[in-house]
């Protein structure tokens, strides 16, 4: 990439899902991403574009990944970053989330990053700061960030989103990730697949612009991207799939599943993976397998979104 | 079952009936190798294989062995009440050539290996074709459902919970959202537990005079029209247990003209008998659901002259003297029956309610084709599962008689008319 760098603005105060981002808007996103990806290679990763910020992660969901991929994000960027998590929050002590917005508020952040386990919840804090706010998840609604990642994952490998088939497989009722990837995939013209026992798949999930298989052998026909989705555990004992064996036995990947899409075709999943449950070990380790790159995009993406939004906020 | 394959045998002088393609005309019918060669009234004899044993039907009915597909078999864990050995030579005796049994076993068929385990004793000791159901719900708990794909593939021809009913309509809606995405069947018994209470009999004036407590018909009305509309709201392939009355019949009715994947079974008792069979308390007619009225009886008759209702089941249950020989509020329902079932069935058609091939559709063929079967039918090449029945041979049932390890037929001592000759498996003979 020896490209002028990218000025792209983030016309929006704040990112609370990839619905309503136009095309231009996703490829803006993820030619950002590519400069930070080079960045995040040197020794030197720091830049000042938010040095005097101050970037709140409020995360009422536990996280692992998702969580340390902002905090680093702002932290590369010169911000000042800090953690809530709930274990500290005062949401323990019974306030509410209005309460907790109006209080944090208080304290002038520039950033607000939220994950929280009801759909709609960054939305309705979000208009009750004056601050950007960040989805970093919100219930089963969206995770923007995930599906950007995920996207400048395939494009690095593939060239191109437009006109790949990709599968989306398991869980898709209760996945923000999947919900994320259908829009952005169907908004850069990629065709996709959501692959599970009905059980798992949202009502009138043809509506949402996937194609809908309950088989993995026909669902994984000609297809060039195979997303595995997490498994929750309290959900494979008979309330939506009878069992473990049984889920794996037909939805779970491995060698003989992945043989059914393209011999090129390229495996991820968001993580945390049930290694026995959704994907095998051999898989999520195999030559096919994009999961641990997938960890090193959304570092990028994640700068490149705080960035992108940064550029179109206030400076007095 | 013997392993070598006995000599061709020509079924001669017969009345064959095959409710599969609705023919019933005097004719032969030649086994070769276990299935159905060749059949009609053009057979002559110097067309015949070299060897063919010859048996004079002497124009009696030679019609597709009977498939019960609601016969409880106490294997594995209930032994002492029935065995697959002891249960396949009842059906036999009463020229049923397929049981459909039951996983309300110790324990339950919940798992593959069962389902495995149980193929691999009928193989071992049966004498007629065994299929097992494997439950709805784990340990038939009505709250998890259990490995359709994998018992499916294991054996398992449809998914029940015997005599319980899945109360939970979120678990019985994820039950049959699940159910089809592997075409698998699910058959329920539609009784609501908290609407039966205390009851033990039919609800109305026969139940007030002999002081028992009455279950409505609603118990079975309220789940069977739940049923109805989760059926429709997911697609699955539903089959009611055993529906005892006219108001039943109605929601049937209405979900086969909506073109529901819907069907229904009726058990022999209920065309048979109703509450005052049960008399001065006889325990012997106490079932589950329980015996209606006389009118409800007569609608079901007609429902399955008119195809409504597509299935007769025996509901073979064996209980014995400890569960039986109790005052009629402790004791506990079901009654023998595949012994039975034919010769009881008979009463219809000789009653004039019941056209035969109508009868015997719902015995044999509708079952097969429902679980997917490959018997039912006299056409050639289909296995040479068939009975020879006796239409009008009087006599008199005597329970000691019956080959089932338990005793409790509701029908001990009643006049029949019309009895089964001979039972064939595979082209052998197990009965006659």
């Amino acid at each position: 990439m020896t490209s002028a760098p990218s000025s792209f603005v983030l016309n929006r105060r704040h990112l609370l899902g990839i619905e309503g981002l136009s095309p231009q808007e996703i490829t803006g996103l993820l030619d950002l991403a590519e400069e930070f990806v080079t960045l995040n290679r040197q020794v030197e990763k720091k830049r000042t574009t938010l040095r005097g910020r101050t970037q709140i992660n409020l995360f009422f969901e536990a996280s692992t990944r998702t969580q340390s991929s902002f905090e680093l994000a702002g932290k590369r960027l010169g911000a000042d970053v800090m953690n809530m998590s709930v274990a500290q929050s005062s949401i323990k002590k019974g306030e509410t989330l209005i309460d907790t917005a109006l209080t944090l508020n208080a304290m002038h952040p520039d950033i607000l990053i939220m994950r929280h386990a009801a759909s709609g919840a960054v939305e309705l804090l979000s208009k009750k700061v004056d601050c950007s706010v960040v989805n970093a998840g919100d219930g089963t609604h969206e995770h923007p960030t995930q599906a950007l990642l995920d996207a400048l994952t395939i494009r690095r490998n593939k060239g191109r989103l437009e006109r790949l088939t990709v599968a989306i497989c398991g869980d898709i009722l209760h996945s923000r990730v999947a919900r994320s990837n259908i829009i952005l995939l169907n908004a850069m013209q990629a065709r996709v697949r959501a692959i599970g026992p009905s059980t798992l798949l949202p009502a009138a999930a043809e509506r949402l612009g996937v194609e809908v298989y309950r088989d993995m052998q026909e669902g994984l026909k000609d297809v060039d991207i195979v997303m595995m989705l997490r498994l929750q555990r309290e959900r494979m004992n008979g309330s939506f799939v009878p069992s473990v064996q049984e889920y794996f036995h037909f939805y779970g990947l491995d060698e003989a599943k992945l043989r059914y899409a393209k011999p090129d075709a390229l495996v991820m999943h968001p993580g945390p993976m049930n290694r026995g449950v959704e994907i095998s070990t051999s898989v999520a380790d195999g030559a096919q397998s994009l999961i641990r790159e997938q960890v090193e995009m959304g570092v990028a993406v994640r700068m490149a979104v705080l960035e992108a939004l940064a550029r179109n906020l206030p400076n007095a | 079952m013997p392993l070598t394959d006995p000599r061709p045998l020509l079924l001669a002088n017969a009345r064959l009936i095959d409710p599969a393609d609705g023919t019933d005309r005097p004719g032969s019918l030649l086994i070769e190798g276990g299935v159905i060669r060749d059949q009609g009234t053009e057979l002559r004899p110097d067309s015949l294989p070299d060897g063919t044993e010859t048996i004079d039907c002497e124009g009696r009915v030679v019609a597709p062995g009977l498939v019960d597909m609601r016969c409880f078999v106490g294997e594995p864990g209930y032994e002492y009440r029935e065995t697959i050995a002891s249960a396949t030579k009842a059906a036999a005796a009463g020229g049923v050539t397929t049981i459909v049994c039951q996983p309300s076993t110790e324990p339950v068929i919940d798992d593959p290996a069962i389902v495995d385990f149980l193929l691999r004793r009928a193989r071992d000791t049966g004498i007629v074709r065994v299929h097992p159901m494997a439950a709805l719900t784990k340990k038939l708990a009505g709250r998890e459902m259990t490995e359709f794909g994998l018992l499916k593939a294991a054996g398992a021809v449809a998914f029940t919970d015997g005599a319980r009913s899945v109360t939970d309509a979120l678990v019985m809606r994820r039950a049959m959202t699940y159910a089809r995405d592997f075409d698998a069947l699910i058959v329920h018994h539609t009784e609501d537990p908290n609407l039966i209470g205390e009851g033990v009999m039919n609800e109305g004036e026969f139940s007030s005079r002999l002081g028992l407590g009455g279950i409505p018909v609603e118990a079975e009305t309220i789940m069977l029209e739940r049923d109805m509309r989760l059926v429709k709201l997911t697609g699955a392939r539903y089959h009611a247990a055993s529906i005892t009355c006219r108001d039943s019949l109605a929601i049937i009715a209405r979900a086969k003209n909506e073109g529901l994947p819907v069907t229904a079974a009726v058990t022999v008792n209920h065309l048979t008998l109703n509450e005052n069979d049960i008399g001065s308390y006889r325990t012997f007619c106490k079932l589950s659901p329980p015996l209606r009225t006389e009118d409800d009886r007569l609608a079901l008759a007609d429902a399955v002259a008119d195809g409504l209702v597509d299935i007769v089941v025996s509901d073979h249950d064996p209980q014995d003297v400890e569960t039986k020989r109790l005052p009629f509020a402790e004791a506990a329902p079901g009654a023998v029956g595949v012994e039975t079932m034919l010769p009881a069935a008979l009463r219809l058609h000789h009653a004039g309610l019941v056209p035969l091939p109508a009868l015997l559709k719902s015995l044999s063929t509708a079952p097969a084709k429902l679980l997917g079967l490959p018997g039912g039918t006299l056409a050639r090449g289909a296995p040479a599962d068939l009975v020879v029945i006796d239409l009008d041979e009087p006599w008199v049932l005597d329970r000691d008689d019956l080959h089932s390890k338990c005793k409790n037929s509701p029908f001990d001592e009643a006049r029949m008319t019309g009895r089964v000759v001979r039972t064939l498996v595979a082209g052998r003979t197990v009965h006659g």
